[in-house]
């Protein structure tokens, strides 16, 4: 055998450091999660056509809420990168600033959404209408609640931030929480495009 | 549990809960409950006596080490499979009585929560623990490593899994299961058929339990991306581990879908959502491809990380390296790509026509070949090799056999019109035993003889070894030849009782194989209690099988630590390389090693989540809403202590190392 010729082993000069296997850990949780949405997305593909004689998209959905909503969802994005960029100077104010903008950004997100969620059941177009809007809350709904997961995080990590300054721990989390926002906000393009502005086409 | 279930009432205190749901008219209940009552007090009594509830909690119960959670998961495994197996037992009975006019023992409302349980339980509850159990085990001592990339999300997973196991047994005496099939295909798991706690019991053991196998899944697989050995390539891993991240990857991408296509049907039966109903646009065969996506790669979650357990078996006990290492590895991520586009040979008579049902019968054939390539791995393996016919290497032997049998009535299944002949029959039902049997549950025990010695330091007992092998060998036989018969002659699955008695012979040869089966059970159980006896006459060192890869360079049983030093790796076999060079570890320089802290963390969310699961069930909504609210409040908290670790001392190293030389 080829390797055997090269094989060997020995008791490591130094002792061995692992690099954190928590950005890679993540990662792969955000593909998993990724997937989660795939199969709701999956399901409003399938499903999103079963009005039951109830109203469509075209009916319900208003571009410039929605386009409002978004645009501070992506902002909320700018604003957790101009964070880390402070972190990443070790300015603990400075982050702790645009942490809470981005914090604020996005709860103006979700009060939206649930304004809109408390408008649909109002006019009688609940989940419980039709298949579509069974398939339409959910996948709408999902991304909403990982917001809010997201927002409670993000004060949870201000509040460790302020307790502890930006050490190591802190800044591997910001990372962590940062690179969940930005999957959320890419999420939400695809929501945005598919269940909003192609079933307005 | 009688035929008719109570009356739905509501109470704001105990949701839908009342003393009704309690089954004291149904005798075989109160007698199980009996039974498990009296030796669940004994145990008590037997632990407080030996003064054992400390060092349980401690040692093992808040425990993060991956040796203890992997003995806790096969710990699990096996007391799950006594409950999965008891189902066996009544269903096997009851199809052997229930011919021509009789009505047998159990009536249907009970018998069909028998055949879900049973499913339930022997996939989620003990074929999961036990390929979770064996990956967390062995893996991280094959790459080197002192413990898993997350410790305390392992410990975590754990007991999240125990949680749903929890809920699925406690469905037993409060309320109802499930009647629905494994699977619980809509609409008739829909609340408009399924109405009573046993469809939300099933919902929600799962969906908790499924939490914990994700994020295992993500655990491992950082583990082994991240914690190598230095020098340790991806492809010189001992195969067991390739298996491993293999398995995890498929965890990983796969139990997504149905954590998010049951939460779907939760919404369908909760909040009259219309996923998967007949009326307002719902479709139930959304759920049917859905649960399917998932369910497909399920079984190679389940068989792949067995097949690396037959790859070491197979090399130890040839003397020789794996026959043909690198197409083993590509074979098995060829499993792994192709086990997520055979999803509908599930259900070829759903109608989608000609096309679709050829593609998805092809790429079902094709899985074939890889799986053709690492059963002539294992025999070239084999061949002019030295074979030792242990314990380990009999049950690989009867898996190759055995499997290769299940392989072959697979493909059958894949040409869609035999399919649609044989769906449904029992048939299917004796493919597939066919290979989680000769598969998962063999290697389960290969896995169990080889690593025995490792885990506790000595032997198990070869007689009690082999008696179990030939009793589960010849009765799997006997229990399923007549299946697959019965299933040619258009015998459907599920069915309480039948008119044809032309039938009855057949039951009742595999009711007689149940009962080898059950024999074999017993020699495995016989055989923990002998081994443990007997255990100072057969203690062994760290190597007692002559083995190839690095989980056996530790004492046995392993350090906390695993490795008192860490290690440079070069080339595959690193053990063996190991004693090719005439490696000695050295006795003197130790240094402090840097090891995670117990948390109770995971313990008390998993305890939460199970109550909260039950308030779920029942309805109770304010205790569902307190519950939930304290998980989060002790997750956030968690993250508040960073605090994590610890230094094991120089001495404490050094005593252990002395004590481990002396054996």
């Amino acid at each position: 055998m080829s390797h055997s010729q090269t094989a060997s082993v020995r008791v490591a000069d130094h002792e061995v450091h692992h690099a954190s296997p928590t950005p890679i850990g993540f990662w792969i949780y955000l593909m998993s999660d990724c997937i989660i949405f795939g199969a709701l997305f999956a399901t409003y593909a399938v499903l999103g056509g079963g009005f039951a004689g109830g109203p469509g998209p075209k009916d319900l959905f208003e571009p410039g809420f929605v386009a409002i909503e978004t645009a501070l969802l992506l902002f909320s994005s700018i604003t957790f990168g101009l964070a880390m960029l402070q972190a990443d100077k070790g300015k603990r104010d400075g982050t702790m600033m645009w942490l809470v903008i981005t914090g604020l950004l996005g709860a103006g997100f979700i009060a939206m959404e649930l304004y809109e969620f408390r408008h649909l059941i109002h006019i009688g177009a609940g989940p419980d209408r039709s298949a579509f809007l069974s398939s339409f809350f959910a996948l709408v709904g999902t991304h909403g609640l990982h917001v809010t997961g997201g927002i409670i995080w993000l004060v949870t990590l201000l509040t460790q931030i302020k307790a502890h300054g930006l050490t190591t721990a802190n800044m591997r989390r910001l990372g962590t929480l940062s690179m969940f926002w930005h999957f959320l906000d890419l999420i939400w393009i695809g929501v945005f495009s598919f269940v909003y502005l192609v079933r307005l086409i | 549990m009688a035929n008719a279930q109570p009356a739905e009432t509501f109470s704001p205190i105990f949701g839908r809960l009342t003393f009704e749901w309690i089954p004291i008219h149904e005798p075989i209940l109160v007698a199980t409950f009996a039974g498990v009552a009296l030796g669940g007090l004994a145990v008590l009594a037997l632990m407080t006596y030996f003064k054992l509830w400390g060092p349980l909690w401690r040692d093992w119960i808040v425990s993060v080490d991956h040796k203890k959670i992997g003995i806790m998961y096969m710990v699990l495994g096996f007391v799950m499979m006594i409950r999965g197996f008891a189902d066996a037992l009544m269903m096997r009975a009851q199809q052997a009585m229930a011919a021509g006019g009789s009505e047998g023992w159990l009536p249907p409302h009970h018998y069909d929560q028998v055949f879900t349980a049973h499913g339930v339980i022997m996939i989620f509850f003990v074929a999961m623990p036990f390929v979770t159990g064996i990956m967390n085990y062995v893996m991280p001592m094959q790459i080197g490593a002192r413990d898993v990339a997350f410790p305390f999300l392992n410990n975590f997973s754990f007991w999240m899994t125990v949680s749903g196991a929890l809920l699925v047994n406690i469905s037993l005496f409060i309320g109802e299961f499930a009647r629905v099939g494994w699977l619980a295909f809509p609409p008739l798991s829909g609340s408009s058929y399924s109405t009573g706690p046993g469809m939300d019991y099933y919902l929600w053991a799962l969906q908790i339990a499924g939490v914990g196998t994700t994020l295992s899944g993500i655990n491992l697989i950082a583990t082994v991306l991240k914690m190598r050995a230095p020098g340790m390539k991806l492809m010189d891993m001992p195969i067991f581990t390739w298996t491993a991240l293999i398995t995890n990857v498929l965890i990983v991408a796969a139990f997504p879908v149905l954590t998010a296509t049951l939460a779907l049907l939760t919404l369908d039966r909760y909040a009259d959502f219309h996923f998967f109903t007949n009326d307002f646009g719902g479709n139930a065969m959304m759920y049917i491809n859905l649960i399917w996506i998932w369910g497909h790669p399920e079984v190679y979650i389940l068989i792949i990380p067995c097949f690396g357990v037959f790859s070491e078996i197979v090399s130890t006990f040839s003397r020789k390296p794996i026959f043909g290492y690198k197409t083993m590895v590509w074979a098995t991520a060829c499993i792994m790509v192709l086990s997520f586009v055979v999803w509908l040979h599930h259900f070829f008579t759903m109608g989608s026509g000609a096309s679709v049902n050829t593609f998805f019968g092809i790429t079902t054939m094709i899985i074939a070949v890889p799986t053709g390539v690492k059963i002539f791995n294992w025999l070239f393996t084999m061949y002019k090799g030295s074979v030792r016919l242990e314990v380990p290497m009999l049950w690989t032997i009867g898996f190759l056999v055995t499997f290769t049998i299940g392989g072959m009535t697979g493909v059958l299944l894949a040409v869609p019109p035999v399919d649609f002949q044989l769906h449904n029959t029992l048939f299917l039902i004796a493919h597939f035993h066919n290979v989680i049997i000769g598969g998962v549950v063999f290697a389960v025990y290969a896995a169990v003889s080889y690593w025995w010695p490792k885990a506790f330091g000595f032997q198990m007992s070869d007689k009690w070894g082999k008696r179990s092998f030939w009793f589960w060998f010849i009765g799997f036989y006997v229990a399923f030849m007549p299946l697959y018969a019965l299933g040619l002659m258009g015998v459907t699955r599920r069915m309480n009782s039948y008119v044809d008695a032309g039938w009855q012979p057949y039951f009742i040869i595999a009711a007689c194989g149940a009962v080898l089966i059950l024999l074999g059970i017993a020699c495995t159980f016989m055989n923990f209690y002998v081994s443990i006896r007997d255990r100072k006459k057969n203690l062994v060192g760290g190597d007692p099988w002559d083995a190839r890869t690095l989980e056996w360079a530790t004492q046995s049983p392993p350090a906390p630590y695993n490795f008192p030093f860490d290690l440079e790796v070069k080339g595959r076999e690193a053990f063996w390389t190991m004693k090719q060079q005439g490696f000695k570890w050295p006795t003197e320089n130790y240094k402090p090693i840097h090891m995670p802290k117990g948390t109770a963390t995971g313990v008390v969310l998993s305890a939460i989540a199970m109550i909260f699961g039950f308030a779920m069930v029942w309805y109770i909504w304010w205790l569902a809403i307190l519950s939930f609210a304290a998980m989060v409040g002790i997750g956030i908290a968690h993250t508040f202590n960073y605090k994590r670790d610890y230094y094991i001392p120089v001495d404490e190293v050094a005593a252990t190392e002395a004590k481990g030389a002396a054996v």
